[in-house]
């Protein structure tokens, strides 16, 4: 179980993370989600200890990571994948690891296994590593300690859609073994089929958090139609209240059937008429997106 | 050792992650890490990379040239015990402080660091154990070139049908040694407080070969300079250690008082630094 108690991280009047407070439980994978520069991976190393924060405190398995007697036996970490000796190889990483959390030599080979690198790729040197070879390499050098929280900061960059769904599965079964999960990631879609409970972050602030059932269900319709700012002024006119999703679509705080009557009514053909489960969330995500994206998501 | 259930070999795939995972009562707290093994590992990563392993290469070559080229070219009066140890120990002490430089810049430059002080997260331990081990490969490979140089003695002396001179004395052979570690602790200094491979590398190399140039050449025209540059020039100051000097008690003192500017004031503001730093 991971505590994230009140963690602020300022860089002189730059404040990275503002009071950040969670938790991660055992038995669940936590999804950290956040556009890139929100503070995730800044919030990840003041976890392990690699940042001094502010003010506010976090605990592993109730103890401060620095304070954990052998912390790869209990927790495994991957930050970046690419943080690796260019001049060594896979294998080596792998017993270097091996050797300072102290587990037998053995541990090497069924990790490789673990995650597909094969005996000849193992032997290259990480210079010649792809980006998806090394997050498998980052994945087995965290689980070699036999650890049971996992930290991973986005884990699934560089894979391919079938490393991806192989990661998922791992992680899944190390929760479903009651070993705790806290992965990050900046793309809402891949971190909604994994995760079971979110955190939501930007510009340094939780901005929701909650079980993934509860954020992905939003009360109201989506609606879809060529015409939005018809189809807005028309629910408008019948009473009900609408917020913008997405670019071309509305959230109309109405069931479904008031909602196709108004537009109905109005004469305007829709093009897509649903339950807006996931919309909120996905709202949410876009307009902190919004700001560092070169579209400019109409917010 | 925590109480796992881990059968080596056994488990598939993933049995490996979950049979790795009793319930939390089940698992004991770990051990901490001993420190011989925090140095067991650092000692393995000043040679187990690409750089490393070329670096060792270099030593071996360097030494069996130098060897070579004092039988080929020395006149036979020069073909003594102390000759012969100078060509293994001088490319030793010249390529050894970079081995030092990078086992600290390496952490940052390639970035190990982030893997490295999560395994360990006492920074100091991890430091400490570069700095020991810095200390140690300094006086083994003086040691290590005593004793090939004693095989090119012999060997030497033979091919040119001379007898062997044994000229290097206990009180010499500490002085070297001395040398050496001061000579090894400002490369390690350097990779403290740089953090840095290349400005490690570079800065070695000027403070090892440029301003000792400076300051020859200042000597040359500046009395005062040659009169004083050894209280605050660490080569100047080293130079009585190499040539096999009885140290007069000023000499003693010229050498305390660079190693403190050079090695021991730099070297607290490094590791103060990198005890607070940010590992990225």
């Amino acid at each position: 179980m991971i505590i994230v108690n009140d963690l602020t991280k300022r860089y002189g009047g730059y404040t990275a993370v503002d009071h950040v407070s969670f938790t991660a439980q055992a038995g669940r994978v936590t999804g950290f989600l956040g556009p890139n520069g929100a503070g995730k991976s800044t919030s990840m190393r003041v976890m392990v200890g690699l940042t001094e924060p502010t003010s506010g405190s976090v605990t592993v398995l109730g103890r401060r990571y620095a304070d954990l007697p052998n912390p790869g036996r209990e927790v495994g970490v991957l930050l970046d994948a690419s943080a690796q000796h260019a001049g060594r190889t896979g294998r080596e990483i792998l017993t270097l690891a091996a050797r300072t959390v102290g587990v037998p030599k053995a541990r090497v080979d069924e990790m490789l296994d673990l995650v597909s690198l094969t005996e000849q790729e193992a032997g290259r040197r990480v210079r010649n590593y792809s980006l998806g070879m090394r997050q498998r390499l980052g994945i087995a050098a965290a689980l070699i300690g036999g650890p049971e929280v996992l930290i991973l900061d986005e884990p699934a960059n560089g894979l391919d859609p079938a490393g991806i769904r192989w990661m998922r599965d791992l992680l899944r079964s190390f929760a479903d073994a009651g070993g705790t999960v806290l992965l990050s990631s900046h793309l809402l879609h891949e971190i909604e089929v994994i995760a079971d409970d979110l955190v939501v972050i930007g510009n340094g602030e939780i901005v929701a958090g909650g079980t993934k059932e509860e954020l992905l269900a939003t009360a109201g319709t989506l609606v879809r139609a060529a015409d939005t700012v018809a189809l807005g002024a028309a629910l408008s006119g019948a009473g009900i209240t609408v917020h913008p999703s997405g670019h071309d679509a509305l959230r109309a705080e109405a069931d479904l059937a008031r909602v196709g009557h108004a537009a109905f009514a109005a004469g305007i053909p829709l093009t897509e008429l649903r339950a807006a489960d996931g919309a909120g969330l996905e709202e949410i995500f876009l307009e902190l997106t919004a700001a560092t994206q070169r579209e400019g998501v109409a917010a | 050792m925590s109480a796992t259930t881990y059968e080596p070999g056994t488990a598939a795939a993933t049995d490996a992650v979950t049979g790795l995972l009793p319930a939390r009562h089940a698992r004991s707290v770990p051990a901490p890490i001993p420190t011989s093994r925090v140095l067991g590992v650092e000692l393995r990563k000043m040679f187990d990379t690409r750089s490393g392993f070329w670096l060792m290469v270099s030593i071996v070559l360097l030494s069996i040239t130098a060897t070579a080229a004092v039988i080929i070219f020395s006149a036979r009066e020069d073909l003594t015990y102390g000759t012969f140890a100078a060509a293994i120990g001088i490319p030793m002490s010249v390529v050894l402080p970079m081995v030092a430089i990078l086992s600290v810049t390496s952490e940052w430059s390639q970035r190990t660091g982030l893997t490295t002080f999560t395994l360990v997260p006492s920074r100091g331990r991890v430091i400490g154990a570069k700095a020991a081990l810095a200390v140690a490969i300094a006086a083994v490979s003086m040691v290590v070139a005593l004793g090939v140089g004693a095989v090119g003695n012999l060997v030497g002396t033979a091919i040119a049908g001379v007898d062997p001179v044994w000229d290097i004395s206990a009180r010499e052979f500490g002085q070297i040694v001395l040398a050496n570690e001061l000579v090894m602790l400002v490369g390690f200094t350097l990779g403290v407080l740089l953090r840095n491979s290349a400005a490690g590398i570079i800065g070695y190399f000027v403070w090892s070969f440029v301003i000792p140039g400076i300051s020859a050449a200042l000597e040359g025209v500046q009395q005062w300079w040659l009169d004083n540059a050894a209280w605050f020039e660490l080569n100047t100051a080293t130079y009585p250690l190499f040539d096999g000097l009885h140290l007069t008690g000023q000499m003693w003192a010229q050498l305390a008082v660079t190693t403190t500017l050079w090695v021991a004031l730099p070297l607290a503001v490094g590791v103060w630094t990198l005890l607070r730093s940010e590992v990225k």
